[in-house]
């Protein structure tokens, strides 16, 4: 075939795209290939296939879209923490004239994906996830608001998660650091595919989050069941709406500052380029006026999940609900008045600075409002030591200390000492292990039960725990000091041999973290093993507040038999106290969405657009595109998108129940 | 609605509804249309922001002095503005369920955006023809891109009309038609709106400039 013909087919991708001169990736690629080949023959031979279609794929279950975001955040975990450890090894060898064992251009795309994957597909989808699983439960709802639109976006987020994982192979990832700071990520220095899979991996995952954050607004204003009036509404189920709205006022504007990178290196316009006009800054501006709500967008949900957690194990009544709710909302506005202080070092003048150093330090005040809210409740409670209580209690000593480190940074003399070093790695990796992934451990520990039906195993669980919390002190620990030392983040080799045991002692606490990721890993083979011993039969194991507890664990597809009607901030518990009696009869058809394979298939064409754009070849993105709207168009003539469940199938559903709660007396 | 949450007379708290308690279908889409809708204004918040920034960065290459056609552009934003109004009688006729006059009022207004586009389409041409392209500045890289933005939003809308159009021909003024007219009618307003905003600020603000 002549040359012009093959690049009309397959834009810039060629066999010297693959990877093959890297042992590492080639490495890799086989254990994938193997792994993924083992998966596809099991679910083949098993006949998994149409189960997993029907039963999870297609369906608009807000529980079952909840649970698959927990797998896609808990898969790409993995991956994240391997680019985390081949970074603690390289740093850890790279002395005394050694390279280590990454050449530059494989190091740095590790740290860039290491972080690109740890927020967006790390993060997000177990946050999302959680939200999404418990949110309709908690408000007494049958389903979100958008059934179609919640599949759909979870489709989109695994597309993204499918392109920044297919740079692993084909082609390569960017190197510029997981905010693609320009004129770095412009076409003049990063003109190969890296930045491309960057971009379109985070535009077609951000369609996902930003409709996702509209879905769970409108479900939580609009679906809660009477009597739950705003003030009622339960901490997490706050905490998540002060994140989706955070999300809707803050994904757009990362969908223009990555259309405007993408204008530029497509197209050759001047947003941030150095000449014509162009401004380099304005694209640190803009991404950070995205990114720093973005934390928010995480951290808030795991405040939520610490504030239920800390209530249920201390068996009491949460300390000034009134005043979390206010915390919350005042975090919520004050996150968008703080960009700046990523970028002290700017020179916008004193001025500027203070302002955005004052907004930083004032954020924590609502923020300790919680921490003593939370040790309040604590306070004379009958504390449980459960594994979600034990992950609370070390996210509160954990986040205190990446808080005030935080406010250290926040003084713009110290960030220009401190500005891009190690000490601000440790700073956000405190408060991003300590609050948002302990705060994702203690949901999945807490809520598992209520998915599945039985609990998770302590000991491994334990295990898991001490692992993760010692590993975590002993990984980034020393990255302060070396951060105080003058250690500049990114760096692949070193010349002062004394900076070399810090880093060896973090390269061990990220081996601890391993294991605590393989124990949690074995926790869930192991429970799963022990089912039917860890099994809760009364759909309440922990003796919780909250409605999601007052359904059956699993819960039915439509959540609650009869909608429940709410008296009191701790609805569930106001019920049992107030001896509630289950209805065991009077059940009614009950009217649901039906399942849909339309969301999977367009996130399909969303991600093959992704990457014909992502290689130049034209024709695939321009079909695709058409593919999309032709399938999208074509659905909005579908005017029966849901059916009755009848009346027979909720009395025999319930009437398991019955009989499963009376063998539990 | 309307749902007694207080102790029944026999003193014995509710706690749950014996009856289902349906939301009609479509419950939560305006709101849901609206949140998008805002969603979207802040993507055109983030254009005329870098409008605001790079639109005086001409890097020694045309300013809007030299490329705006203040005439041809009033035309256009009245083209927008009709098509506005004559939404509005596709709304009003639809109260009315007179499903012929509604189709009649939907074309008039998908010509008059066609139109729009037209006229815009027409103005890209002639500035990149006399080598303001998006390339050529920072001001101009802004320009395109907002408004090219809200041209490619008013072509979306064109594309949505068209489809309802067909789907009213098809199935009436059913429930779940006039939802879907309503939603149209917010993006269509909306874009008038943010239309509004950059007849201002880019054309009128910029020849002054």
């Amino acid at each position: 075939m002549s040359p012009d013909l093959l690049k009309l087919i397959f834009g810039r991708l060629g066999i010297d795209s693959l990877p093959l001169h890297e042992p590492i990736l080639v490495g890799t690629f086989a254990v994938v290939a193997l792994g993924g080949v083992t998966l596809l023959a099991g679910l083949t031979y098993f006949r998994l296939w149409g189960y997993l279609w029907r039963e999870w794929f297609t369906s608009v279950d807000h529980k079952r879209i909840g649970v698959m975001y927990m797998v896609l955040g808990i898969v790409m975990l993995l991956r994240g923490f391997a680019d985390a450890l081949m970074m603690r090894a390289q740093q850890a060898m790279a002395f005394g004239g050694s390279e280590g064992f990454l050449p530059a251009h494989h190091y740095d795309q590790v740290f860039t994906a290491h972080g690109v994957i740890m927020i967006f597909f790390v993060a997000m989808p177990l946050v999302t996830g959680l939200m999404n699983f418990v949110v309709p439960l908690q408000i007494g709802a049958r389903d979100v608001s958008f059934p179609f639109l919640n599949n759909f976006s979870f489709w989109m987020t695994v597309g993204g998660a499918v392109l920044v994982m297919l740079s692993l192979f084909i082609g390569e990832f960017a190197r510029t650091g997981w905010l693609a700071y320009p004129p770095l990520s412009n076409i003049g220095y990063s003109p190969d595919v890296g930045v491309d899979y960057y971009i379109w991996g985070l535009q077609v995952a951000g369609v996902g989050t930003t409709l996702s954050g509209i879905n769970l607004i409108c479900t939580i204003v609009k679906l809660r069941c009477p009597g739950m009036t705003m003030m009622r509404m339960p901490v997490f189920t706050w905490t998540s709406l002060c994140t989706n709205i955070l999300i809707v006022a803050s994904f757009p504007v990362l969908t223009v500052v990555l259309a405007l990178l993408s204008l530029d290196r497509y197209v050759g316009t001047n947003f941030f380029t150095n000449d014509f006009g162009g401004s380099p800054m304005m694209y640190v501006n803009l991404i950070w006026i995205w990114g720093h709500p973005e934390v928010y967008i995480l951290v808030l949900p795991a405040f939520g999940i610490f504030s239920e957690v800390t209530s249920t194990f201390s068996g009491k009544r949460l300390f000034g609900y009134t005043s979390m709710v206010y915390a919350t909302v005042v975090i919520t506005i004050l996150s968008y008045l703080v960009w700046l202080h990523h970028f002290f070092t700017m020179g916008s003048g004193a001025s500027v600075n203070s302002f955005f150093g004052i907004t930083t330090m004032i954020i924590s005040i609502p923020t300790g409002a919680k921490m003593f809210n939370w040790l309040f409740t604590m306070y004379r409670g009958r504390i449980r030591y459960e594994l979600p209580m034990l992950w609370t209690i070390a996210f509160m000593l954990t986040f205190v200390i990446g808080g005030m480190t935080g406010v250290l940074l926040a003084v713009p003399p110290a960030d220009f000492v401190l500005h891009n070093s190690l000490f601000l790695i440790a700073h956000f990796h405190n408060v991003i292990i300590g609050g948002v992934v302990f705060g994702a451990f203690a949901g999945i520990n807490y809520w598992f039960p209520k998915a599945f039906g039985f609990r998770l195993d302590p000991f491994w669980g334990k295990c898991s725990f001490w692992f993760w919390v010692t590993g975590f002190y002993m990984a980034f620990m020393p990255l302060y000091v070396l951060g105080l030392m003058g250690v500049t983040r990114r760096l692949r080799v070193f010349d002062d041999p004394s900076l070399q045991i810090w880093f060896v002692i973090a390269a061990i606490g990220a081996g601890l973290v391993f294991l605590g990721i393989l124990s949690m890993l074995m926790q869930f083979a192991v429970s799963f093993l022990k089912r039917e011993q860890l099994k809760d039969v009364t759909g309440d194991p922990w003796d919780a507040r909250t409605l999601e507890w007052a359904t059956s664990s699993p819960p039915p597809d439509y959540n609650f038999a009869f909608t429940p009607v709410v008296h009191d901030n701790d609805a569930w518990w106001d019920m049992k106290k107030r001896g509630y009696q289950r209805p065991l009869t009077g059940f009614k058809p009950i009217h649901m969405p039906s399942s849909t394979g339309t969301g999977i298939i367009l996130a399909g064409f969303a991600t093959a657009m992704g990457f014909g754009l992502i290689w130049y070849m034209w024709w695939l993105a321009a079909l695709s595109f058409i593919a999309m709207l032709a399938v999208g168009i074509g659905h909005t003539f579908n005017y029966h998108r849901d059916f009755d469940i009848p009346a027979d199938d909720v009395i025999r559903t319930e009437d398991a129940r019955t009989k499963l709660l009376a063998g539990a007396k | 609605m309307t749902v007694a949450v207080n102790p029944t007379q026999t003193g014995e708290p509710v706690f749950y509804l014996a009856d289902e308690h349906p939301h009609p279908e479509g419950y939560s889409t305006s709101l849901g249309f609206w949140i998008y809708l805002m969603s979207d204004c802040l993507i055109f918040a983030m254009l005329f922001a870098a409008f605001g920034v790079l639109g005086a960065n001409y890097a020694a290459g045309p300013a809007p002095k030299d490329l705006f056609d203040l005439d041809l552009v009033a035309v256009n934003t009245s083209m927008l503005l009709l098509s506005s109004i004559t939404y509005g009688f596709a709304m009003l006729t639809m109260q009315q369920n007179k499903v012929a006059q509604t189709q009649m009022w939907l074309l008039i207004t998908g010509l008059f955006g066609a139109a729009f586009i037209g006229i815009e389409l027409t103005e890209f041409a002639h500035m990149i023809h006399e080598g303001a392209t998006p390339q050529r500045s920072a001001f101009l890289s802004a320009f395109f891109t907002l408004v090219g933005t809200h041209g490619l939003h008013v072509s979306c809308g064109l594309i949505w009309l068209v489809t309802l159009m067909v789907q009213v021909w098809k199935f009436g003024l059913i429930e779940a038609n006039r939802r879907r007219l309503m939603c149209l009618s917010m993006f269509w307003h909306f874009l008038d709106v943010v239309w509004i905003g950059v007849f201002t600020f880019v054309y009128l603000l910029g020849v002054l400039r």
